[in-house]
Parts: structure tokens; sequence; C-alpha cells
């Protein structure tokens, strides 16, 4: 099969599938059945479908057209030496020179372009690509200090996107605002991830919120006669909410230009609020969905204006060429290098004073500004559009993702159903903003990636701490998952693109997989808090093991250099990316340590909840006795997201059998995916010592070595200190509390973040608001009010003046003619002889006039 | 002068139709009875006929206009017209008769004004 016109019109369907589920069930919901029960099983046959068209689309059409790429490990023995030679360059110069690094760099990776296949029918342009690879090597030999952006660049993705326009809404001059598609094999494989977790979760929620298929007593909500909220079950409600959100998620993941993202964006955000608000009779719940809403829109609002400065300057919306038309990436990173630069739009917008003032913006003059990026020149405002564009766009992935500092959102968004937690958690939601950051990458200059690192950096902490405290089972797992989207957002930031989006995926399975498991523990102990729990492993052994795989796979565990879970291998891959952005920019190297530091953290808060809810004796013997283990139809998508959760790192080259089965995995199909252009090392213009390293570079032993032991042995240290607060309870964890009272008090007011808001932005809002409305009360109301006592003045005037003028004028009239009416009356008899006589006398009467009267001009 | 040896001359035949309008005229003027005035009519008719079949005289036309009879077809057409009107208005009366028990026309006065 072409995929070129086989994967738009698979995805397309597997995109709308939902979308159908939604709208039958918006419309026929309330008739499916009992209380809407069928349609539970129309949202769960559509995702299916979906999920069933995603898998085809990547196994039988895409893995048999495009070949994926060999791992970089596959060569190692081939450059192992210049890797070592490499590293011991670095160690003896210390400083880093960018030549020597770049160097090295060209010669490994002249190596890795003739190992990429190219598929057949991309062989044109993989000649071209080829030949230029060829070209920029010999240029790099001969000429090594050709500038910071000289040098050879790497492999070219393998895979041209698949771009193209389903549906144009509009044109409007240059606007054009289409439903496109912008496919490779993040799409594919984001579709099957997203597709597949979903219909884990519609499996899971047609248990989970059974209660809902009867009239529901809500015990949270009080009434104010004192007695529980009573209400009609919401089942089918919820199940259309699922549909819209799988709709809306795969919506962007598909989207083929920035503005459809940004409406599948809002639509996202909207879903959640639905989702999170979904026992809207709770005054939280109904705080939570507002707090998600209003955060993003923060988050939103610097969206907008980088999606503006892009659309502005760049006169497209679109990523890919369509048409011949130039995309962003294209136009950002031009064929046939795919460097880094800032495009001529942007130069033309930074340079409107000198083109207003008569020079003609030739190739040259914009290639003259173009370089020229001193203080003040059109070259140097127009790298600044460059940052402030990037940093809008991410500051929507920050609302989105639950970055510091708008992260506040995302624990309170546990107000909604366990099943929804997971979806925001794992698939849709949060992975959106991740999903961005990826899809974004080729814009990003080296400076707003940097931003990107420490921002993640600094989230990953904060949440990672947070989690520590934390007694509400669902809190803990928030803050983990605010803070492994911290580690994605790190990775992303260091230059690890595949380690950021692996980390996007693996995450998404044992996240989850861990909320669906805390769902299936509160469902049957009907409490979040961790301290009415224990021992609950011998009362719903599914749950605990499976959880116990979760918590296992998030904290990364496994045998250095042998085999592990899939946390394991995104966890390593981000850690060895940060260690080797670490050699490069010796200044930022806290990244690895926080970065470190966090994985222990990780381990600890996680194998704290496990322990806390599974191990030791029941602390609530009453609801350990109430407790039961869920229906099957609940924890078998458990055991299924847990063997993906163990198995989703792998790829074939994990067992060596690659040269048997040919190369598969997920790491490899992101590879495959890698924004043309951006395994080169970048380097930053306003800040030249900033340099990210190529991605591969972090695969060499020197770096990948120390960080996978590192890696495992901060898990380790995570876990044995779990193991020794609550699982062997050799120390006591209210001492130690007691010990760092100080500490503890801060982290269980999680950082005082949300009172700090309520102090600089809730409260001085509401002061405002409160006057503005006391304002509008007496000087607007007055005001109005004013008016409207003036106006009834007038109109009573008014009425007077109609009523007797105009009233009796016309009165006066119509009395007249019902007189004379009257009157004339009188000629009206009845009687037939009178009749006769009239008309006689009449006839007469008229006789004599035209004889007597009108007989001259009769005559005449 | 006598009368009785004079040839009969338009004036007379008009002076006929004269008496026979205004009798009619006058009986439709007095009668109370339905059937009265039905006879006024009647007479008013056919007074207005006998001056139709007058004016269509040759003494009152040129010699060579057509066949002459436009008086005499006239005089048809009011005598079928009359017949048609006898026929709707004996037809009311004895409706009239029907509900009131009497053909007093000063009893028809239910539709004045």
């Amino acid at each position: 099969m072409d995929p070129i016109t086989t994967l738009p019109k698979l995805l397309g369907i597997a995109w709308l599938l939902p979308l159908a589920s939604f709208v039958l069930i918006l419309f026929f919901g309330r008739r499916m059945g009992k209380a809407g029960s069928k349609a539970g099983y129309l949202a769960t046959a559509a995702i299916l479908s979906s999920c069933a068209i995603s898998l085809f689309a990547l196994f039988f059409v895409w893995l048999p057209n495009y070949e994926l790429p060999g791992p970089v490990e596959h060569d190692e023995s081939g450059h192992h030496e210049t890797a070592a030679a490499h590293t011991g360059d670095a160690a003896e110069h210390g400083d880093h020179e960018g030549e020597a690094h770049e160097e090295n760099g060209s010669g490994d990776h002249g190596e890795n372009a003739d190992v990429a296949e190219k598929p057949s029918d991309e062989a044109d342009a993989a000649a071209a690509n080829g030949g230029h690879e060829h070209g920029g090597e010999e240029h790099a030999a001969a000429d090594s200090s050709a500038g910071q952006h000289g040098g050879a660049h790497h492999a070219e993705p393998s895979v041209r996107p698949i771009t193209g326009d389903w549906y144009a809404l509009g044109e409007f001059g240059s606007l054009r605002i289409t439903i496109g598609y912008y496919i490779d094999s993040l799409t594919v494989l984001m579709f099957s991830m997203v597709t597949f977790i979903a219909t884990c979760i519609h499996f899971y929620a047609y248990g989970y919120m059974h209660d809902e298929l009867h009239d529901v007593d809500d015990h949270e909500v009080r009434m104010s006669d004192g007695s529980h909220l009573r209400r009609p079950g919401r089942f089918y409600r919820f199940f259309q909410y699922l549909s819209l959100f799988c709709f809306s998620m795969l919506g962007i993941v598909i989207a083929g230009n920035i503005a459809m993202v940004f409406v599948f964006w809002e639509l996202v955000g909207i879903c959640s609020y639905f989702l999170i608000g979904f026992y809207i009779e709770r005054k939280s719940a109904s705080n939570a969905a507002n707090k998600a809403f209003i955060v993003n829109r923060v988050g939103d609002f610097g969206m907008i204006i980088g999606l503006m400065i892009l659309f502005g300057t760049l006169g497209t919306f679109a990523f890919g060429d369509i048409d011949g038309k130039p995309g962003i990436f294209s136009q950002v990173r031009p064929e046939p290098s795919h460097q880094l630069i800032v495009p001529d739009g942007m130069i033309k917008a930074a340079a409107f004073e000198e083109i207003e003032s008569g020079v003609e913006p030739t190739a040259e003059k914009i290639e003259a500004w173009r370089a020229d990026t001193s203080p003040g020149t059109p070259g140097h405002w127009a790298y600044w559009l460059m940052i402030i564009a990037g940093l809008g766009i991410f500051c929507g992935c920050v609302g989105k993702s639950a970055q510091f500092p708008l992260h506040v959102w995302l624990p309170d968004a546990m107000e909604g159903p366990t099943p929804v937690s997971a979806l925001v958690h794992s698939a849709t939601m949060v992975a959106a903003g991740v999903y961005l950051v990826g899809r974004f990458f080729p814009v990003f200059v080296p400076e707003v990636l940097l931003v990107i690192a420490i921002i993640g950096c600094v989230t990953l902490f904060i949440a990672a701490t947070i989690a520590i405290t934390a007694t509400d089972i669902k809190r803990v797992l928030a803050y983990s998952t605010v803070s492994q989207l911290g580690y994605m957002m790190l990775a992303l930031g260091v230059g690890g693109w595949v380690a950021g989006m692996f980390h996007l995926i693996t995450h998404a399975f044992f996240k989850s997989l861990l909320f669906m498991c805390s769902g299936s523990v509160i469902h049957a102990v009907h409490t979040n808090e961790m301290t009415e729990m224990g021992g609950l492993r011998k009362k719903m052994p599914w749950t605990a093991y499976t959880m116990l795989v979760g918590c296992l796979a998030i904290m990364g565990a496994g045998i250095p250099f042998t085999i592990g879970l899939s946390g394991h291998y995104s966890k390593d891959s981000i850690l060895a990316q940060a260690l080797s952005f670490r050699a490069s920019n010796p200044m930022y190297g806290w990244l690895f340590i926080v970065a470190a530091g966090g994985a222990a953290i990780t381990a600890f808060y996680m194998f704290r909840l496990w322990f806390m809810t599974f191990a030791g004796p029941p602390r609530n013997q009453e609801r350990y006795d109430h407790a039961h283990e869920s229906p099957r139809v609940m924890y078998v998508p458990l055991v299924v997201l847990a063997v993906f959760a163990v198995g989703v790192g792998w790829s074939t080259n994990t067992f060596y059998v690659d040269s048997l089965l040919g190369n598969f995995g997920v790491q490899p199909l992101l590879e495959q995916a890698r924004p043309a252009g951006t395994l080169d090392t970048a380097h930053g213009v306003l800040m030249p010592n900033l340099v990210h390293p190529d991605e591969h570079e972090s695969h060499f032993p020197a770096f990948h070595f120390p960080a996978e032991l590192v890696a495992v042995a901060t898990a380790l240290t995570g876990l044995l200190l779990a193991a020794v607060f609550y699982g062997w309870r050799v120390l006591d964890p209210a001492e130690v509390r007691a010990q760092f009272r100080p500490i503890y008090d801060f982290l269980i007011h999680k950082w005082y973040f949300d009172e700090l808001y309520d102090l600089i932005f809730v409260r001085p809002v509401l002061f405002i608001a409160n006057r503005v409305a006391e304002f509008d009360k007496i000087v607007i109301d007055g005001l109005i009010h004013g008016v409207a006592m003036w106006t009834r003045v007038v109109a009573l005037i008014d009425d007077l003046f109609d009523r007797y003028l105009i009233d009796g004028l016309v009165n006066a009239f119509s009395r007249w003619v019902f007189a004379t009416a009257i009157w004339f009356r009188g000629a009206e008899t009845g009687r037939l002889r009178q009749y006769v006589m009239f008309i006689v006398i009449g006839t007469v009467a008229l006789f004599v006039l035209v004889t007597f009267y009108l007989n001259s001009t009769m005559a005449g | 002068m006598n009368p009785f040896v004079e040839p009969i001359t338009v004036s007379h035949y008009m002076v006929v139709g004269a008496i026979m309008f205004v009798a009619g005229a006058v009986c439709m003027a007095t009668k109370r009875n339905a059937l009265g005035v039905l006879m006024g009519i009647e007479l008013v008719l056919n007074g207005a006929n006998v001056n139709f079949i007058a004016f269509g005289s040759e003494y009152l036309r040129p010699a060579a206009d057509g066949m002459g009879l436009d008086g005499q077809l006239v005089a048809l057409f009011v005598i079928v017209l009359a017949a048609a009107e006898a026929a709707v208005a004996l037809a009311i009366t004895l409706n009239f008769y029907n509900n009131h028990s009497t053909v007093d026309v000063d009893r028809a006065d239910e539709l004045k004004g």
C-alpha cells in the first residue's frame, strides 16, 4: 500500500471515529439502554476500532514501507575508538572547543548516515541528501573553523513527513485555515499509544463508573437540609466526554498546522474541564475544573503570541510544505542542510525600518542582515523574534503539561473520576504539551531550549519533593506526573528529542497503569487517603502486583546494560543526554544532578505509596474488611498495561535479534521521526557558550555508562529508603517528620504555591473585582437606574399626551363619524315601498334636473 | 281631430308605455302584498318594453340601417329577464311566507341598517 495516500485516510478515520461516537451519544445517549449503559459500549467500540486502525497503520502500512534506522549502539564497535578518542579529547581539553567537538561528531555521523536505510520511494531525495552530506563532510574537513554553523550535518531522517490538507475551511488573503495532516512515525506512534491506552481506560471505566448507571448518592455533597445529594446517574455523559477527549487529542497529534493544533488544544482543555468537573455538585470539583481551565488560559495567551509571530512573519500556519508552499519547518530549516536559521520573513519583519527607508530586501541584503547579530541590528531583533515565538509556543505547553509555574492545576485535577485522571495524566492532556514541544522542536533556538530545560528541571524537582509528603494516593501520582513531565521537558531542553518523546510514550503506559491501580484501590476502600490503607495486597493481589510493576517501571528498574523495564530505558537516555549536555556546558551541570536526584526521589515516593497501600498491617480495619478485588473488566486492562509498562521500552536490539527480525521498537521509530537537522550540535547566538550536543553522542559509553549506573543506583537508593521507612519500618516516619518540621511543613503545603498564587493573583484579582463590582453597583447601576427613572417620567408624560390629546382627537373624529352614520341610518327603514318611492322621486328629480338645468349643456 | 280615426303614431305607444310605467311604479310603491309588488314590477318592465318597441318603429330610423329589429330584440331580452326575475322573486316570496306566514313587504325589514 502506498503510505502517502493510505495513511491520511486510515488515520483520518481513526481520528473521526471517537467524534462519531461523541455525536451519537450526545443526541441519543439518554436512550441507549438502561440509564445510557449502551453508550459505554459505543464509545469503547469506537476507540477500539480507532486503536485497531492505528495499529494496522503502524504495522501494515508504515513499517513495511519505511525501514527503521539502525540503533546507534548498533555500530558501537565500528566507532568505539572514535568515541573513546573523542571523550579522551574532551577530558584533556577540559573546556570544549566547539570546532574539535564538531569535527569528531561529523566523523561519527557520516558513518551513521550510510547505515541509515532510505525507503525506495524516496530514493531521489536520499541520493540528493547523500550528495550533500559528502559535500558537507569535505567542507568540514577542509575548513573546520568555518563559523559556528559550519560542519557536516547528520543523517537526514530517512522519511519525509506526509503532509497535506483534507479540507480548507477558508482563505482570507494569505491566511489559509485548513484541516490538514502531518504524518511521520511520531504521529503514527502517538496514534497507536493514545488509542491503545484510551481503549484500556474505556474498558476500565466501564467497571469503574458502574455506580453511575442508577441514581447516585453523592456523600461529599451536603444539601441545605443536611441530607446527601441524590442525582440521576451520568454514565453516558462520561463516555461522551471521553470520546470527545480522544478525538481532540488525536486531532492535536495529526494536526498539519498550528491553527488546527490550537483549536484542538482548546478542545482538549474544555474536555478536561468537563471531566475534572464531572462531579460538578462538589464545590472542590467545580473549583478544580475552573482552576485547570483558567491556568491553561494563561499558557494559551503565550501560545497565541507565538502563533501570531510565526504567522505574521512566515505567512503560514502549516508545519510542512503543502503544494509547494513552504511550511514553518522548511522556512526555519531550509533545504538542503536543515540548519536552523532565522527565516527571511522574520528578518524582513525585524528590518522593517530599513525597508521602509528604501533599502531593497534582496537575497544578499537579507543574508547580510542575518549574518550580523550584534545588538541593535535587524539580525539581532529577528533572532529575538525567534526566541519569543519559541517561548510563546512553549508557554502554551507549560500550561497544558503543568510545568512550573503553571503546575498547580494538575494535582487539583484529581477531583475527576480516576479513569479521567489516568487519561489526562498519561495519553492526552499533559502529553499534548510535551508532544507540541516535540513537534515544534525544529523551531526552538538553543536559548529557548535552555529555558525549556531549566523549567523542566525545576518542575521535576519541586513536584518530586511535594510527592514525598502527600498522603492522598492520587495526589502522589499527580505530582509524580508533573515530575515526569519535567523530565520530558528537561530531555527536550537539553537536546534529547528522542529521549523526551521516548519518556512520553513509556510514561503514558506506566502512569495510566498506576492511576488505574489507584482507582481500583479507591474503588475498594472508598477513600483516597493512604493513611487509611495498608495490607491490601492480600485482598486485591491483581491490583497490588500490577501496581508494583508500575512502580518499578516509573523508578526505572533494571539490570544495567542488560535489561530493564520501560522506564529504565527512557530515564537512562534522559540522564545520558543531560550528562552529555553537562559535558558541553559545565555551568548547567546542575541540570543533570537535579535529574539524578529526582530519580531517587521518584523511587522513594512511588514505593512509599506502594508500601503504605499494600504492605504492612491494615491501618483502618473497617475499610480493610470492606475491601475486595475489582471486577475483571477493571483488572484485565491493568494486566495488559502492566505488560506494556514492562516491555514498551524494548526493541529488537535489546535482545540482539534485530539482525534476524529487523529493527523494531519505540526508540527506532522515534529516531526515524526526528525532525530534519535537529541532530546537529547547535550553538546559541545570544549565548555563544551554549552548546546543544548531538543526541547520538549521549549513546557513547562515556555518557551512557555513567548515566545508566547513576540512574539505577539512585533508583535503588530511593527504593531502599522507602523500604526502610515504610516496608521494614526500621525508622519511624513520624520521628523524621518531627525532626524536619520546617521542611515537612514547606512540602506538605506544596511549597506554598497555592498560597503564593492566592496572595499574588487571586486576592488582588478578587480585590479589584470587588471594587469593580462596587463601581458597577453604585456608579453604573446608579446611572442606569437614573436613566431608567428619567425614561419613566418622560414615558408618563408621553402617556398622558398620547391618551388625552392624540387619542382624544382620534376618538372625537370617530365619534363624529359614528353620529353621522347613525343619522344616515334613519334612511334605511327596510320598507320596500318607501324605497320604491325614493327611486321614483330620485328618477324624477334627476329627470327634472337634466331637463331644466343641464339642458343647455346637453343640447350644446 | 278624432282620436278614434287618426292613425296610431309612435306617440300613442309612448303614452301607453308611460301610463303602464307609472301605474307599475305606483303599484310597487303602494301595494303591501308582495305579489302586488311583483305585478307592479311586471307592469314597469312591460311599459319599458312598449317604449322599446315604439322606438324600434321604422319611422324613427334611416331607411337602410340593418333589419331594424333592435327595439324588438331588447324587448324580447327584457321579457326573458322578467321571467327569470319573476321566478327568483316568487321563490323569495314563498320562503318569506314559509318563515313569516305572510307576504306583507312591510314586515320584510330585517336587513335594514
